[in-house]
């Protein structure tokens, strides 16, 4: 017994030894063609966001104000569809933040994740699961809105 | 409210922030996603964020950073009308599209597809 955990001790040893060099000798991330990758497919993703906006503003009505929402509507569904057909982590491969920061992006995490644990069942699986990486953004973005207005109202109320 | 070019140009910077926080800080995207939003909303309280949406419409409304934008919007307009208590009610006013169609298009796709690799 004795000798087992001063074995499992040594092998642990050897692992974080291990994980020590390759932290050193992995390489750095190419900064520059991500960064490139990332404007293009992320300026490609608002491209079409304010092609579908300008659709909305001139054939259906939408003032300007009012067109951002089917805007985010349209470009969460054909985000969430292309996720389904696999097409969307191809494209994520690539551009890296450029299709992870658009709003299709949370789509995207939304549903790959519900997608992951459907085997999970319905109301465990997908139900439980599909915020398992948007919630933290939804989380985030309330908490910092809520105060963010409360001192806003309160320094309007002085 | 935005042209095309101006679209295309602020949405690819928005992106290029959020690769450079991923790949200079070794932040994970979900921090970086979290990160953007609070930014986004931090913006607007300080009255830059809608100046942004005026020159760049689309590049400015479709990242993530819109969304703390929208919460911190919908939260002022109710605030307007009912003080205090209208910052809860209203935080989710604007952004209710992106929500509940990202609920209802992931859910059904959950349904639809099958898990590619």
């Amino acid at each position: 017994m004795k000798q087992s955990t001063g074995k499992k001790r040594m092998d642990n040893e050897k692992k974080r030894k291990y994980q020590q060099m390759t932290m050193k000798m992995r390489p750095n991330p190419p900064i520059i063609s991500n960064s490139i990758k990332a404007f293009l497919v992320g300026g490609a993703i608002s491209l079409l966001g304010q092609g579908i906006q300008n659709i909305y503003i001139n054939y259906f009505d939408f003032s300007k104000e009012q067109a951002g929402n089917p805007t985010v509507a349209t470009l969460i569904f054909i985000s969430a569809l292309l996720t389904g057909l696999g097409v969307y982590d191809k494209i994520g491969q690539f551009a890296g933040a450029g299709s992870a920061v658009p709003v299709t992006g949370f789509a995207n995490s939304i549903a790959s994740a519900a997608l992951e644990h459907r085997s999970e069942g319905i109301v465990l699986g997908v139900g439980g699961n599909m915020f398992k990486l948007a919630g933290s953004v939804i989380v985030f973005g309330v908490v910092a809105a809520f105060f963010i207005a409360l001192i806003k109202t309160l320094i309007s109320l002085i | 409210m935005g042209t095309y070019w101006s679209a295309f140009l602020v949405g690819g910077i928005i992106c290029t922030i959020g690769q450079l926080l991923m790949d200079m800080t070794k932040m994970t995207p979900s921090h970086v996603m979290s990160t953007l939003v609070v930014a986004g909303a931090v913006l607007d309280g300080i009255g830059l964020y809608e100046p942004l949406i005026e020159f760049a419409g689309a590049g400015a409304t479709v990242p993530i950073t819109s969304f703390g934008n929208s919460l911190v919007h919908g939260a002022m307009a109710e605030a307007k009308d009912h003080g205090l208590i209208g910052i809860i009610t209203g935080i989710f006013e604007v952004t209710s599209a992106g929500i509940s169609s990202a609920i209802i298009f992931g859910f059904l796709v959950a349904l639809v597809f099958k898990p590619k690799g």
